[in-house]
């Protein structure tokens, strides 16, 4: 219960600092919509529809590095050990996750949103089904940035290390993604798409099961 | 004799398999033919990489909790040995795809899958690199290590299943033991996996030695 607790309060806490600057959220917001919108100059009509979904995930991929890997790269060496003292690590990693899934989750429903708006022309029958992968995105995106994004912060080398580090581990994730949003852009009926979804909440298990038991000793300085 | 008896029994088997192999009867299979004799050369390849690193994995796990730079020197060695198999994996496979498939890389997942695991210890080698302080190296990567290894099984073992695929074993196609490996084959394929396990285990123990001398050497 005492977990619970601690978890509730540093969400708490996360939010409250996210909505008193609102530098991240506005900051990820503004760099979505202006890929978007580059995207649309450039490419003025996407010749296909798989072309329209890949280019939506690699829009949301580097989004939501740059989103996530804020969690721990932008805490200086004093909050951290003030949150050490105060909580335990797995409280800390939780809320942490849970904190970036909630950004995420905002962050990928305006994109789709406005993505959907800008290339109209393969918006999926499906919205439902591709608003489900969506979701997993932003929840498996969450975890597994969550962890890397900590490694890379206690390495001390930020940006560049981040990316290499996340992208191999992510590449499985973002398959599984796209053939599930490649499912309801084709208008496939939900029962072709039970095996993804299962594979990516067992993906999503493992990750956070391996992170819980990895973080405490990372925390640890 | 104790300690060596497994490394002429690797050397024994890799030698035999090298002959054997290149002279002894196989299935007259069409496509295959006989480049079926690859699969003694490219299959033990990747059993010798998974196990370099499990070891990997193993002392990773041991160094968190040991804080030795033993355990530390062991994982990162087993992992540049693990590397080198991963390699030679994706060039004979390569090889073998141009002479079955028409083309070394026909973007098949399993060899997309198989590079992208690769790639995968080559970024736990960039982190160890950029890390200058020894413990912490060995702490944070280790940490990395382990995060890494089930994505790798799940990059190797589970979604290629998933999608379609000319490799056998994967998207419907049987795998190799199903239809055609015969029990000559099996004469010389088992014998080449343990040979090449134990050669892959042996590289890693010397890399290990040469590694410890020269960290002493740095020490005095």
């Amino acid at each position: 219960m005492q977990l619970a607790k601690e978890v509730k309060y540093l969400i708490h806490k996360e939010v409250l600092l996210e909505w008193r600057s609102k530098y991240t959220i506005n900051g990820v917001l503004l760099y979505v919509v202006s890929t978007i919108f580059t995207c649309y100059l450039s490419f003025v009509s996407l010749g296909d529809k798989l072309a329209w979904n890949a280019l939506f995930w690699i829009i949301i991929l580097f989004a939501s590095i740059n989103g996530v890997s804020k969690s721990f790269l932008q805490e200086t060496k004093g909050q951290q050990l003030y949150s050490y003292i105060l909580t335990s690590p797995a409280a800390v990693l939780i809320s942490k996750t849970v904190y970036n899934t909630i950004l995420m989750l905002v962050l990928t429903t305006i994109a789709l949103g406005f993505y959907t708006l800008v290339f109209d022309s393969f918006t999926p029958p499906d919205l439902l089904l591709y608003y489900v992968a969506v979701v997993m995105g932003s929840i498996s995106f969450s975890t597994v940035f969550t962890m890397v994004s900590a490694i890379a912060s206690k390495a001390g080398n930020g940006g560049m290390l981040m990316a290499i580090l996340s992208f191999p581990i992510i590449i499985p994730v973002l398959i599984l993604l796209i053939k599930l949003a490649k499912n309801a852009v084709d208008g496939l009926p939900w029962e072709n798409s039970y095996d993804e979804i299962g594979m990516l909440v067992l993906v999503n298990i493992l990750t956070v099961a391996t992170s819980l038991l990895l973080f405490p000793y990372l925390w640890r300085d | 004799m104790n300690k060596t008896w497994w490394k002429i029994l690797g050397s024994v088997l890799v030698i035999y398999t090298a002959i054997a192999g290149l002279l002894l009867g196989v299935p007259r299979l069409p496509i295959l033919n006989e480049s079926i004799r690859n699969l003694y050369f490219h299959v033990p390849m990747w059993f010798a990489m998974i196990v370099l690193f499990s070891i990997s994995v193993f002392y990773s796990i041991k160094s968190l909790s040991s804080k030795s730079e033993i355990d530390d020197m062991k994982a990162v060695e087993s992992v540049n040995a693990g590397i080198i198999f991963g390699l030679l994996g994706l060039v004979t496979g390569a090889i073998w795809a141009k002479y079955t498939w028409g083309q070394f890389w026909s973007f098949d997942p399993k060899q997309n899958f198989a590079a992208i695991s690769v790639l995968l210890y080559f970024a736990y080698l960039i982190l160890r690199n950029a890390i200058d302080e020894e413990q912490k190296r060995a702490k944070i990567s280790a940490i990395y290590n382990i995060f890494a290894f089930p994505m790798m099984v799940v990059l190797l073992f589970v979604l290629p299943r998933l999608k379609d695929s000319l490799h056998p074993g994967n998207g419907g196609n049987p795998g190799f033991n199903s239809y055609d490996l015969d029990s000559r084959m099996r004469m010389v394929f088992y014998p080449a996996c343990l040979g090449w396990i134990l050669i892959g285990y042996w590289v890693y123990t010397i890399r290990f030695r040469l590694r410890s001398i020269e960290n002493k050497q740095q020490h005095n």
